[in-house]
């Protein structure tokens, strides 16, 4: 089962490396990692989709909250989940289909960030299945490269970390 | 406005104000700058032969003080030889405080010589670190360092400094108290957790404590004493429990795992409440554990990550274990639970079986019961790891003394570095090392720190001649296909001492421990004993 979970920690240098060494050594399995800063400059948000079941999310919360630089760990609840991931695509792209690849961005929300004689660069954020679904419609075309950054994600309404 | 000094005359002044006399280390030229001040202080800093052993010497001195101890090293070998003291610290949650020396800020990530990345090195067993690039920050970080180390769940903190850092000039002021926003420890029990505790200690019949290493850590041995005898609860122990209750307490059955007693395993299978406090449940501890359908564990700990790792808890209480123990002891019925007490008394009666004197060398635990006769009221045993880790677990009988050893991480070569730390700690405690010659092999350039630094430590080398618990590994796993075990080669110990000015004997039967046993305790400088035992010899006897 995927959980996505929200950290805040201490903008220090190296906290990122105890994190990921923390997962690696403990055979946690991390499907995304994403990191900023928040708006207090001393501290960044990092957001970790990880694959597993209860017992496993317990002990990554528990471990994470023993590292001295996490300020607080939450595992966001599933129904009040907002996520998105950003996703640039370059997609094969020739005269004759540019309409049909303008009428795909439309359709998906996304949005076209370069154009060349052969290929098309799209950009979507979205939550995980709606990519999933946009990245299906693009194959058909030839995908050159996909690049994405991760989920990001807050609680919906007025409940947060 | 503070003064302004270099970094490394503040480290040094860091040091004195938090109380530090002691010091374990070796140097190289990275951190030069400090020892440079260390010279004008009055810390004493005892010289190891290996820097691994400043951290083991440093982990002694911290479990007899309670307080964070301190080692010293240069970067690069000096740096990563202390890997795994560091872990070891980590392992059985001892408060540390590493100063390592780095080259210099401008030239981390070239490869130069005598660089190593300590800090990424060491991150997966010390509580925090810090490489220090920020002069300015030294007397804070020190602070912090010293605070992580020795609240919470104690831990080694690694502080990782640059020559050229160690060398800058800063204005001196150590702050009288840190405050880290996002490291804030327990401290009392949830108040309806300890009602649920009382409850269930009220409704058990079979109730059992099983006290770990937590209990030193947080000074709690009387108050659980106290509440063991209220409620009427025998108590079983795990390694780093050893010691923690008298010996022969009517309700103290001994300690529990693959290499325990017997009482103790029937105990834990048989009871029907179990009271973890400060155990972390070790995979060797709970090996012997039957499965039981309505055992109720209450697990307290400090750590929250340690309660329902590895045991399901019905009870769950973070907090420190003094604070919590006291909070249930104005909590809990006065109760006697005669028929559970008095059956597990009879089991461990039944035990005290008469050791067979075996046809080569002695039998350990009959050797160590010519120990328990001798051993002064203050003392501290330090066991290695391997057989003779088990065979002094099992046999020592402490009233009053401390037990240390390397729990967690089983580290060779323990026994003696941290046994100088002990005497260091505590000068007044007979303090006495037992390893066998597989450990002691790892460990005999200490002999010289002992004589340098006048450290009376005695050794027990139990002699035979295999990789012992290897060998039963092997003997009973492996169809008795031995390899790697043999020590041919080794050399005399009793010569080897005296080569170091080192008195000692040996002992190669039984009607000899109890004269030699007696030189040793009597001897007011070190003193080494080989004792020879069987290479057959089983590690639970």
């Amino acid at each position: 089962m995927k959980h996505t979970i929200s950290i805040l920690v201490e903008n220090n240098a190296g906290v990122l490396a105890r994190i990921s060494g923390l997962f690696a050594r403990r055979g946690y399995n991390i499907h995304s990692l994403a990191v900023g800063v928040t708006d207090d400059e001393n501290i960044s948000r990092i957001t970790i989709v990880a694959e597993g079941n209860d017992y496993t999310l317990e002990q990554i919360e528990k471990q994470l909250n023993k590292l001295i630089d996490v300020i607080k760990v939450r595992s966001l609840p599933a129904d009040k989940l907002l996520s998105r991931e950003l996703m640039l695509v370059k997609v094969n792209c020739n005269n004759a289909q540019r309409p049909e690849l303008i009428a795909i961005a439309e359709l998906s929300g996304a949005k076209i960030s370069d154009v060349s004689k052969e290929t098309m660069t799209l950009e979507l954020s979205a939550n995980e299945s709606k990519i999933a679904v946009f990245e299906e419609l693009l194959k058909p075309y030839g995908v050159k490269e996909v690049v994405r950054t991760g989920v990001v994600a807050l609680q919906k309404g007025g409940g947060g970390l | 406005m503070g003064i302004k000094i270099t970094v490394a005359e503040s480290l040094v002044k860091c040091l004195e104000t938090e109380g530090i006399t002691k010091i374990f280390g070796y140097p190289g030229a990275a951190i030069c700058p400090f020892y440079d001040k260390l010279m004008q202080s009055n810390i004493q800093h005892i010289l190891v032969r290996h820097e691994i052993n400043a951290g083991h010497a440093a982990n002694g001195f911290a479990r007899i003080t309670g307080k964070p101890a301190v080692c010293v090293a240069t970067s690069g070998p000096g740096a990563t030889n202390l890997i795994t003291a560091i872990a070891t610290a980590y392992m059985d949650s001892i408060p540390m405080v590493i100063i390592t020396g780095q080259v210099k800020t401008e030239q981390i990530g070239r490869d130069v010589f005598q660089e190593a990345d300590i800090t990424g090195a060491a991150e997966p067993f010390v509580k925090h670190s810090y490489l220090i690039k920020d002069a300015e920050s030294v007397p804070e970080i020190v602070k912090k360092a010293f605070y992580i180390a020795g609240t919470g769940r104690p831990g080694p903190v690694l502080l990782d400094i640059p020559m050229d850092v160690q060398l800058e000039e800063i204005d001196f002021e150590y702050p009288e108290s840190v405050e880290i926003s996002s490291y804030k420890p327990k401290n009392e029990g949830n108040k309806l957790q300890i009602k649920r505790v009382a409850d269930a200690v009220k409704e058990a019949e079979k109730p059992l404590i099983c006290a770990g290493g937590g209990l030193f850590t947080s000074n709690a041995r009387e108050i659980m004493v106290e509440i063991a005898e209220k409620a009427g609860i025998p108590v079983i122990c795990t390694m780093m429990g050893i010691s923690v209750m008298p010996y022969d307490h009517p309700l103290f059955l001994g300690m529990i795992g693959m290499h325990g007693r017997k009482t103790p395993n029937r105990a834990i299978s048989e009871c029907d409440l179990l009271i973890l406090l400060g155990a972390r449940v070790g995979d060797r501890a709970v090996m012997g554990m039957k499965n039981h359908h309505n055992l109720k564990v209450i697990h307290i700990d400090i750590d929250p990550a340690e309660i329902g790792k590895n045991l399901p808890v019905s009870i769950p209480v973070v907090g420190d274990l003094k604070a919590v123990l006291t909070q249930i002891s104005e909590a809990v019925e006065p109760k006697r639970h005669k028929d559970w007490t008095e059956y597990l008394q009879e089991l461990k009666s039944s035990e005290n079986i008469i050791h067979q004197t075996p046809e080569i060398g002695v039998n350990p635990a009959a050797f160590l019961d010519e120990l328990n006769k001798l051993l002064p009221d203050r003392c501290v045993i330090s066991a290695d790891v391997g057989q003779n880790q088990i065979w002094t677990a099992n046999n020592i009988k402490l009233n009053s003394g401390r037990f240390i050893t390397s729990g967690g991480m089983g580290a060779m070569g323990y026994s003696v570095p941290a046994a100088i730390g002990a005497k260091s700690a505590c000068p007044e405690a007979e303090v006495i090392a037992i390893c066998g010659d597989g450990s002691f092999q790892m460990q005999s350039m200490e002999l010289a720190t002992m004589i340098q630094h006048g450290i009376v430590v005695k050794i027990i080398i139990m002699a035979n001649n295999r990789l012992g618990m290897v060998r039963e590994l092997q003997t009973s796993l492996y169809d008795d296909r031995l390899t790697a075990v043999f020590l041919d080669g080794s050399p005399d110990f009793v010569k080897l001492a005296d080569a170091y000015g080192i008195g000692g004997e040996y002992v190669s039967n039984i009607s000899e421990a109890k004269t030699a046993l007696e030189n040793l305790i009597n001897s007011d400088k070190p003193y080494v004993l080989q004792v020879k035992v069987d290479e057959n010899e089983r590690s639970v006897l």
